[in-house]
């Protein structure tokens, strides 16, 4: 009773963990351009504070539970606004599922901030970075402690403008231009199912608070069992229903095939931003929310979501993995392998297991972040080279950032005892359980993870400096920075400690953070059945594919590097056009662009059209007939009759014959009278009907 | 209550305009805006004393029993029988506020205004005490008599003081308007002398219920001759060009308080007074506005023009009013008033970016002509992204609250429309986005193909590498209305209050 209360206490200042960073980006929006420490500084005291925070609530949800399995929630509704008997709510929870992710948000996203302030020393609009960037941590870390779909989707879109905002921070490169612009407008296309989701559970539920542990009132999420037995829509029951219209929020969230697109895309923003975009924050939200939701997708037995769910995510790890393979720029590879562990997460999410997805999210956030920031600390290193052809031979220059990316490297590919290994591993495991020919695509995506990322590691840090040759000015990469002029093909140097420090640290989680997967499962409360069965052949066949991705990696990179940045690529050799066409991401972006956009496009240029000839025409007709009419009355009564003469008429015509043509012109006098005789005309057929 | 001040004190300001000597601009500005915010704090006291009583009479009933208060009710031309009848109720005041505001801000933004400035305040306040009678006018005489009185001065306004194609675009609206208008002035007769010629208060014949058969046809002539206004499609063409051809401060003004004289008039004559013909066209309504909203958000995204992009917008914001107004349930119908108030600043706001801060610059609107400005002028571009973000229902402004209820309500009468209008949301990121892209953020590449790409500093290569600053009036008055769209956005309750209470009352039959 004593720790329900103190969970109580804490529920209640959940919403300092949000706040610290909140607070840190309005105090810097209303700084007036103060010195950069000051402005770091303040970021990354607020995120240690918010980190504070999560971690205590964090192991007060570890203290209590475990014995009874029985998964302890506290929670602290509000009322936003209230009209007599109806209010709208919005809440803040405490559970494992929300602790787990907060504090993985704060810890990871600390470090990204440090190693931003290295990133990004030279850039002279850092104050707006870090304020834009402590918005993003706080909209993120508000989305996960929120209590209430509302809050959550508003925290949802805060999200997607900081990343908008971020990933088009060089808004001047025309490329981060078009990506920010992407990114924004297709979670958009997602947000549709979202919203209409949203709106439908509270118009089946009457409340938008997940939870209320209340009889009177229930939550949403405490009705589910109701949902379940009301009908939605082809041929589901509502919860269903409501599930698959959530999922299509999250596919566009967490870069889900076929709204994957802006994902890749989005690393034109600066590195930390990427890092924090494919780890911690924006991506992740999409997986987070599923599972927050998750009541919604079991409600109803042997419905077809969780299946859709399942061969989405199935069908994006392994398409993004053979786009990765036929990438060169390193942040792009990396971009790609983002979606396909997303897709793993997915997948394991519509293979049942929450705590499986959830779970590798949380290991994934972590080797990514450090692999992100890795990549940012090669690209400071080399003087802005993304080009993985014009590296090589790193290892001699940037030795901790080597051993540091290599273990980031090992947990994605899933060697064992790093974390990837068992997160991965449970994925698959309950993906065997649910469906044969899913698992045997993830296994095979897993091949893939593990094969371009040693090509990955071969082409950067092994064989010799590729930089500086054949430098004649192919840096599309427009950049910001000022001092490295003149030596762009310089040799590569280690990067300051506040660049290489985060790295190490996040190097340590992923090498130990595997080994709590069985006590995460705990900590969440759902406790898996332990099916031991099959174990064995999954975990046989992912350690054969891995180990069959490093050799094949080393023997087509490894045995003998690169010599000039213009080689070509062996696979490029090997594959020929189906290099180019994985090198070009399957066309999906062209394909797209003369579909989707050009469709509405079109439909936009029919309607303009429709405008001016149709709607324009029809009232124009109106006014020329109107007009034509009163002409002739007044030929026919006026000058014909009343005054009589021909000659005069025939003044009149050719005078008339001017004015009509002014008709266009837009002489108001004549619409005033045209408007009279219409007026009178209408009013004769009231009266005499 | 002395909101019916707001129309007098208006008018006052108009007439020591008229009195001043024409080469007194200075002065006449002034006149003008402190007549503007006269009447913005005689509403504003009126609002929040108003507010205060629907919350006591909730707190104290559960619920409304009678939203109006009468402010002036006496004879005014006997031989027909239609009175001087002023009241308001908790749907008007929302907008008497946002006439306020969209009054002072426009006077402000039209500070750099410098021909023919004593007719220009002189017509811009006879519209804008219009407009304060259309909001409190519970005759529908004399709700017709201030409807007219806000239309003629907005001719001249666009005739004179416009640019692009003015004379057609006036005419266009006035064409239009009057077209609205003849609608409206039949189907008035028809109810009056449905209902015996006594009166045409709208209190009195609201209770006396017009036969069915007559109500299926007289709610669409005056539905529909007030829709012309808010835009309804397909009757919409004239708002865009009628934007685009007008100065800065009308189509303010037309965006932001004429378009909702428009729904203003949907609802209080049409709806209030055929509940059976609305009944009978209630789906007509829903899906024609639902038409709109994607068909206008369409036809934006593929303007060339900076300025039609946003008159389109608002035939797609306008679409979500009339949606709302048709879902008839509460949350629909609120969403509906609340947008109305929304859209009211959000497009003032937008057109105040594009006429004024863009186009009294650079001298022109093309999207290929503009570029790079967030650097030369970066304060217009945080004023785009606000009202942008407004205007695409981001939560935390006031269009999120009211667009959220309005696809809730639409939901409720029927799960297509939700979504049709949904997918108006994707196609507003779109074209939002790509005038900010277009006007603030792209420039050109320097020739020599990269190579320094670091070199080049943002801004110095925009087609307008210096502009004029944004001057003290604009940013005062950008300021206010981005305010108001968080504060309606972050709290609400502070409109939404009095506006559920009065939508209750109506659903349940009371005027």
């Amino acid at each position: 009773m004593e720790h329900g209360e103190y969970l109580q206490h804490l529920a209640r200042q959940q919403w300092l963990i949000p706040f610290f960073p909140l607070m840190a980006a309005a105090i810097q929006s209303l700084m007036k351009r103060p010195s950069r420490k000051a402005s770091g500084a303040l970021t990354i005291i607020a995120m240690g504070l918010s980190c504070i925070f999560a971690l205590r609530a964090f192991f007060a949800t570890i203290g209590g539970g475990g014995q009874h399995h029985e998964i302890e929630r506290a929670i602290f509704n509000f009322t936003w606004f209230k009209f007599g008997t109806t209010s709208l709510g919005l809440g803040f929870i405490l559970d494992p599922l929300a602790e787990g992710m907060a504090v993985m948000v704060a810890f990871v996203g600390f470090w990204i901030f440090v190693n931003a302030t290295g990133y990004m020393a030279d850039d002279e609009n850092f104050t707006r970075f870090f304020c834009f960037l402590s918005l993003f941590a706080a909209s993120m870390l508000g989305l996960v402690v929120s209590n209430n779909l509302l809050l959550l989707y508003m925290c949802w879109e805060l999200v997607g403008l900081c990343s908008y905002l971020l990933i088009g921070f060089w808004y001047f490169k025309p490329a981060a231009a078009a990506a920010m612009k992407k990114a924004f407008i297709t979670t958009r296309i997602g947000d549709v199912g979202f919203l209409l989701g949203i709106v439908m559970l509270y118009w089946k539920t009457g409340t938008l608070n997940l939870y209320t542990h209340d009889t009177l009132h229930p939550g949403a999420l405490e009705q589910v069992s109701a949902l379940a037995l009301r009908n939605g829509w082809w041929g589901l029951s509502a919860a269903s229903t409501i599930a698959f219209l959530l999922f299509i929020g999250a596919m566009g969230k967490s870069a889900q095939f076929p709204l994957h697109v802006w994902l890749p895309d989005a690393m034109e923003g600066p590195t930390p931003v990427s890092a924090l975009i494919h780890a911690a924050t924006m991506v992740a939200a999409g997986v987070f929310m599923v599972g927050r939701m998750y009541p919604l997708f079991t409600a109803e037995a042997g419905s077809w979501v969780l299946d859709f769910v399942m061969w989405v995510g199935c069908i994006t790890a392994v398409f993004s993995a053979t786009i990765a393979v036929a990438q060169f720029d390193i942040k792009r590879v990396l971009a790609y392998s983002t979606c396909s562990q997303l897709g793993f997460m997915v997948m394991a999410l519509g293979a049942g297991s929450v705590v499986a997805g959830q779970f590798h999210l949380l290991t994934h956030a972590f080797f990514k972040a450090l692999l992100f920031l890795g990549s940012g600390c090669v690209i400071i290193g080399t003087h802005h080279e993304q080009d993985m052809r014009k590296m090589g031979g790193l290892r001699k220059y940037m030795p901790i950032t080597f051993w540091c990316y290599l273990i980031g490297m090992l947990a994605l590919c899933g060697v064992p005892p790093f974390a990837g290994f068992f997160s991965k591993d449970e994925i698959l495991l309950s993906t065997f359980h649910r469906n044969k020919y899913a698992w045997g695509l993830a296994t095979f995506a897993a091949f893939l993870t593990a094969f371009y990322m040693t090509r990955q590691m071969f082409m950067v840090f092994a064989g010799k400096w590729r930089g500086g040759e054949n430098d004649h000015g192919h840096d599309k990469h427009g950049k910001h920075d000022d001092h490295e002029h003149g030596h762009h093909g310089g040799e590569p140097h280690e990067v300051t400690w506040n660049m290489w420090l985060p790295i190490a640290v996040l190097s340590l989680f992923a090498i130990g953070l595997g080994f709590f997967g069985h006590k995460y499962g705990e900590y969440l409360g759902v406790e898996g059945a332990e099916s031991v069965e099959g174990k064995a052949v999954v975990m046989g066949a992912s350690l054969a594919v891995v180990a069959l991705g490093l050799l094949l990696g080393w023997a087509v990179y490894g045995r003998k590097t690169m010599e000039h940045a213009t080689d070509e690529d062996p696979l490029s050799a090997a594959l020929g056009s189906l290099f180019t066409f994985l090198n070009r991401k399957w066309y999906i972006d062209e394909l797209y662009d003369v579909t989707i956009i050009r469709f509405t496009a079109t439909c936009g240029m029919f309607f303009r059209l429709v405008d001016k000839s149709v709607v324009d025409g029809i009232l124009h007709a109106i006014a020329w007939t109107a007009w034509g009419i009163s002409q002739v009355f007044r030929w026919i009564g006026d000058e014909f009759f009343i005054n009589g003469g021909f000659d005069a008429g025939c003044e009149s015509v050719r005078w008339e014959g001017e004015e009509f043509s002014k008709l266009e012109n837009g002489r108001i006098q004549n619409y005033f009278r045209v408007l009279s005789l219409g007026a009178a005309i209408l009013l004769l057929i009231y009266f005499f009907t | 209550m002395q909101v019916d001040w707001t129309i007098y004190l208006t008018l006052l300001g108009m007439g020591l305009i008229l009195l001043l000597p024409r080469e007194s601009k200075t002065l006449i500005r002034w006149v003008a805006l402190l007549t503007g915010v006269a009447a913005l704090l005689v509403a504003l006291k009126d609002y929040f004393n108003y507010n205060a009583w629907v919350n006591a009479q909730i707190s104290a009933h559960g619920a409304l029993q009678d939203g109006f208060v009468q402010i002036v009710n006496v004879p005014w031309i006997p031989a027909i029988n239609t009175n001087y009848h002023l009241a308001v109720d908790g749907i008007s005041f929302p907008l008497i506020v946002l006439n306020g505001f969209v009054c002072v801000t426009g006077i402000l933004f039209s500070w750099n205004v410098e021909t023919r400035v004593k007719e220009f305040f002189a017509f811009f306040l006879t519209l804008i005490a219009g407009v304060y009678g259309v909001f409190m006018a519970m005759d529908l005489f004399l709700l017709f008599v201030f409807y007219e009185l806000a239309i003629i001065p907005k001719y001249f306004v666009i005739a004179i003081w416009g640019s692009t194609r003015k004379e057609y675009g006036a005419m266009k609206l006035v064409l239009y308007s009057f077209m609205g208008s003849a609608l409206v002035f039949i189907g008035m007769l028809a109810v009056y002398f449905s209902a015996g010629g006594q009166t045409f208060d709208i209190l009195e014949l609201a209770k006396h219920p017009i036969a069915p058969n007559v109500q299926v046809w007289v709610f669409p002539l005056i539905f529909v001759g007030f829709g012309v206004l808010a835009g309804m499609w397909p009757f919409h063409t004239w708002a865009p060009t009628g934007h685009v051809a007008a100065p800065t401060a009308a189509s303010m003004l037309l965006a932001g308080v004429v378009m909702k004289l428009g729904s203003y008039g949907c609802f209080r004559a049409a709806m209030l007074l055929f509940p059976q013909g609305l009944e009978h066209w209630k789906w007509w309504i829903a899906w024609l506005a639902v038409v709109g909203i994607v068909y206008g958000a369409a036809v934006a995204l593929v303007q060339k023009d900076f300025k039609f992009i946003i008159g389109y917008s608002s035939v797609s914001h306008m679409g979500f009013v009339l949606l709302g107004l048709a879902t008839l349930n509460l949350i629909g119908m609120s969403g509906a008033i609340l947008q109305m108030f929304s859209h009211g600043i959000v497009a003032s706001l937008l057109f105040a970016v594009v006429g004024r801060m863009v186009y009294d610059r650079t001298h022109t609107r093309q999207l290929d002509k503009l570029g790079g400005l967030a650097k030369v002028i970066p304060f217009a571009c945080v004023t785009f992204v606000v009202a942008g973000a407004a205007s695409m229902g981001m939560p935390g402004f006031s269009g999120f609250v009211a667009e959220y209820q309005i696809l809730v309500g639409a939901f409720h009468m029927h799960p297509l429309l939700a979504l049709a209008a949904g997918l108006s949301i994707p196609l507003t990121v779109a074209y939002i986005l790509n005038a900010n892209d277009k006007v603030f953020m792209e420039q050109d590449q320097p020739a020599d193909g990269g190579g320094h790409g670091h070199d080049h500093k943002p801004g110095s290569g925009g087609p307008h590498p210096s502009l004029p600053p944004i001057t003290l009036p604009e940013r005062v008055a950008a300021i206010i209305l981005m305010a108001l769209l968080v504060i309606v956005g972050v709290y609400p309750s502070i409109m939404l209050n009095m506006i559920k209470a009065n939508v209750q009352l109506f659903l349940r039959g009371a005027p």
